[in-house]
């Protein structure tokens, strides 16, 4: 090779590390392989055990949190299907009813998306400053402080 | 008024870079003189002006000038005004302009240093690096305007995105930035020694210093990246291959590789075409990452601003590409090489092997960062490949190397002996073997981490065994011990500060060894006044209270850790509530410790302070890394010292 005066034994090497780098990188992938779906997408055709990123918003009212148990179900929607979610553990910062999110995890044999990890998503939109005295924002600022004072 | 002059002086910088590079490049193919001496005053001349509209978006920050959009949705009337400075990178058009400036800083320090000591590649390295300027002064001026008016003005602006108000992040863009901008000036050397054909050794003496740094800026930015990421996101984690880790993580593979083949070069005079394709590559993908990053074609955990910029970055990124390929082609036949490659077991061949490792690793995280894009590309499915591809195929290549570490820096060039590995390689091996028993009968059962940790071991003893018989040699002229240990580490600063930077990585590689093998971590929901144990500590949860901020509101709760021994601890993680955004954002509490650091995160909460849930951790070593990121730092400033051999 030009600028690489190798020989034989050097170019074998070579060939044989980059072999090994791609029997990983194949290993790899099949092993890691995420699939992202939308509801309407795994509802089509749901297959157990695989790994899938499913993308879609909290449906309102659909959110259940058990603190004592740390058990957290709510259903994705993407307006057409609907798929139910359980997951093990507080949800992140971002996470809420009406918003976007993603979730990582395994379809089961009973019919529900089994969640390993929650991806919250920044809305998308541009979002006016929140005006301080906006009703939601007053009231929860006062019932935080009110169980102090 | 203001933002008009910013943007009209953006304009005027970006004509004058252009001017410039033609200029020089057209003095670099006649020789004259004048033309050159034109080209440096166009780029004091950018340098002023991009100077001069850096400061005046500074001034718009801290003068809470709502009608520029930037401003607008960076600050509000209650940031405090260090965060209104360093808002300045806080999102795109503002790093944009950051970047544009430290490149003009650069093309002025590399004017000032080279002028005299780089004349036959000089007015072609000023083409290059004007040319960059004017790239990026191009995106200010057209894709990303920091200086655009919003209407009609807003009372108050958006504020900054409150996870960007800690001090990792007033410095890990400037030290990413700065890496990111230092390889240009590589670049542009191997760009001049192509287009005047003067590919020797040259270009590599002048800009060794240079890589140095650029190198260790980006080292810097990707550690402290790590460290924000560590105290401020409340995963407890460091680094997630996500795509915006990658992206600046793939040029620092590349940057590592070039430091090391230039010494091929400058010793065999060897891999020339390889060290030009290198910093080449390397510079390509600074670019590609930002483009990456910035075009929103990868979804990323990470929110950036997206827009038309992407274009401009994937144009640059071809024409830069095209152009040096084309280059190359040209200089071809001088590239060839004077020496050869005589044995397998040699100095040549440790580093031509860390080489092939260090761009099998490139390749791995470029195939696994853009695989989503493949899939989608060549079966019409989104595919992602997350962690456990990237540690599958990247922990093997990254223990190669670190045992390569140890092989490098001492195996003899050419040819190594029997008697050469024996005498530099007998009892690091030993060493190595003895505490790979010891760490398994201690109780490490993970064949990585005793792997890990004994190829770190071994790896020392080689440093160790080198320092202890150059300090003989010494002993043995007669200097004595202290003088003589002190006195190596200047004269031979270049060799030591690099072992320096190796126990540097090797510290942080314990780091990361420890803390994927040892940390524990549980979640619980508490009463008040219970208690959980996780790795011999007790948490017990107290209450909550709530109280106001300078620009938030803030839950705190209160948890009190023992560990048996020692006195109670109280740990305070807390939510904070900020009214321009929608959902609260958790603040960890944490506790760095030498061996353990213990780390706290409010989940959920009930408002009445009666229950709450709470994730604890215990990540052992985590501090590892930021200890190897200060003996990094040590290493760089011994290797670029001054020769002292020269000055001699």
């Amino acid at each position: 090779m030009k600028g690489l005066p190798l020989k034989p034994k050097f170019v074998a090497g070579i060939a044989v590390l980059a072999m090994a780098l791609a029997y990983m990188i194949y290993a790899g992938v099949t092993q890691s392989a995420v699939y992202f779906v939308t509801p309407s997408e795994l509802q089509a055709s749901p297959r157990t055990g695989k790994a899938y990123r499913l993308g879609g918003m909290v449906e309102k009212g659909s959110v259940s949190w058990k603190a004592a148990s740390l058990d957290l179900t709510f259903t994705l929607t993407d307006g057409q299907a609907k798929v139910p979610v359980r997951h093990h553990g507080t949800a992140p910062d971002l996470f809420g009813e009406g918003r976007g999110a993603v979730v990582e995890g395994r379809w089961t044999s009973e019919g529900y998306f089994q969640a390993t990890q929650i991806l919250a998503k920044h809305s998308e939109e541009y979002k006016a400053p929140h005006d301080a005295n906006s009703a939601g924002y007053k009231e929860l600022m006062k019932s935080l402080r009110g169980e102090q004072k | 008024m203001i933002p008009e002059l910013g943007h009209g002086a953006v304009i005027v910088g970006g004509l004058l870079a252009f001017y410039g590079a033609i200029a020089a490049a057209i003095a670099g193919r006649t020789g004259r003189t004048a033309l050159l001496e034109s080209a440096q005053h166009a780029a004091l001349g950018v340098f002023g002006l991009v100077t001069f509209s850096m400061l005046l978006l500074v001034y718009a920050f801290l003068t809470f000038d709502f009608s520029v959009r930037y401003v607008a949705l960076n600050t509000n009337l209650q940031t405090p005004y260090y965060y209104r400075i360093t808002a300045l990178w806080g999102a795109l058009e503002g790093s944009i302009v950051l970047w544009a400036w430290m490149l003009a800083l650069y093309t002025l320090i590399v004017i000032l240093r080279h002028r005299h000591n780089a004349r036959e590649l000089y007015s072609w390295v000023l083409t290059t690096m004007l040319g960059v300027v004017a790239f990026f002064l191009l995106v200010m001026a057209v894709p990303a305007p920091p200086f655009e008016r919003l209407s009609p003005i807003p009372a108050n602006g958006r504020g900054l995105n409150p996870l960007l108000e800690d001090s990792g992040m007033i410095t890990h863009p400037v030290a990413l930035y700065l890496g990111f901008t230092g390889f240009t000036v590589p670049f542009a050397f191997a760009i001049a020694a192509l287009a005047t054909g003067r590919v020797g050794d040259r270009w590599i003496t002048l800009t060794r210093r240079w890589t140095i740094v650029a190198w260790y800026f980006l080292s810097l930015g990707l550690l402290i990246g790590g460290w924000w990421s560590y105290h401020v996101l409340g995963w407890g984690g460091y680094w997630a291959w996500d795509p915006v880790e990658n992206a600046a993580f793939m040029p620092w593979l590349t940057g590592t590789a070039f430091l090391h083949s230039v010494m091929i070069q400058e010793r065999r005079r060897m891999l020339k075409l390889w060290n030009i394709g290198l910093v080449i590559l390397t510079f390509a993908l600074t670019l590609f990452g930002t483009f990456l990053t910035r075009s929103g074609v990868i979804a990323s955990v990470h929110a950036f601003t997206q827009g038309s910029i992407g274009i401009f970055f994937l144009s640059f990124l071809s024409l830069v590409v095209l152009a040096s390929l084309a280059l190359l082609a040209w200089r071809w036949e001088a590239l060839g090489a004077e020496g050869e490659l005589d044995s397998v077991v040699s100095r040549e061949s440790a580093f031509l092997l860390n080489n092939v490792l260090l761009v099998a690793a490139t390749f791995t995280v470029f195939f696994g960062t853009v695989f989503p894009l493949l899939s989608e590309a060549v079966r019409g499915v989104k595919v992602s490949v997350g962690m456990p591809f990237f540690n599958s195929v990247n922990i093997p290549v990254f223990l190669s190397l670190i045992f390569l570490m140890g092989v490098g820096p001492l195996i003899a060039w050419r040819r190594a002996s029997r008697d050469n590995l024996r005498r530099n390689f007998f009892w690091p091996v030993v060493a190595g073997v003895v505490s790979a028993a010891i760490f398994y009968a201690a109780g490490v059962r993970s064949t990585l981490a005793v792997l890990s940790l004994a190829l770190t071991v071994f790896v020392t003893a080689t440093v160790a065994v080198d320092y202890v018989r150059a300090t003989r040699a010494r002993l043995r002229m007669g200097e004595s011990l202290l003088p003589a240990m002190g006195g190596l580490l200047v004269r031979h600063n270049r060799r030591y500060g690099g072992f320096a930077i190796h126990l540097g990585i090797l510290v942080i590689a314990v780091g990361v060894t420890g803390s994927q093998a040892w940390s524990l971590h549980r979640e619980a929901t508490l009463k008040k006044g219970e208690a959980v144990e996780l790795a011999g500590y007790k948490f017990q949860f107290d209450g909550l209270a709530a109280r106001e901020a300078s620009n938030h509101f803030v839950v705190e709760s209160t948890f009190t850790v023992t560990n048996g021994k020692a006195h109670a601890e109280a740990m305070r993680p807390a939510k904070k509530f900020y009214p321009q955004e929608q959902s609260p954002i958790a603040h960890v509490d944490y506790r760095l410790g030498f061996m353990e650091d213990l780390y706290l995160v409010l989940g959920d909460f009930e408002r009445d302070g009666s229950q709450a849930t709470v994730k604890m951790q215990v990540n052992r070593m985590v501090s590892w890394i930021w200890i190897g990121g200060l003996v990094l730092t040590l290493g760089t400033v011994l290797a670029i010292l001054p020769d002292r051999k020269k000055l001699a």
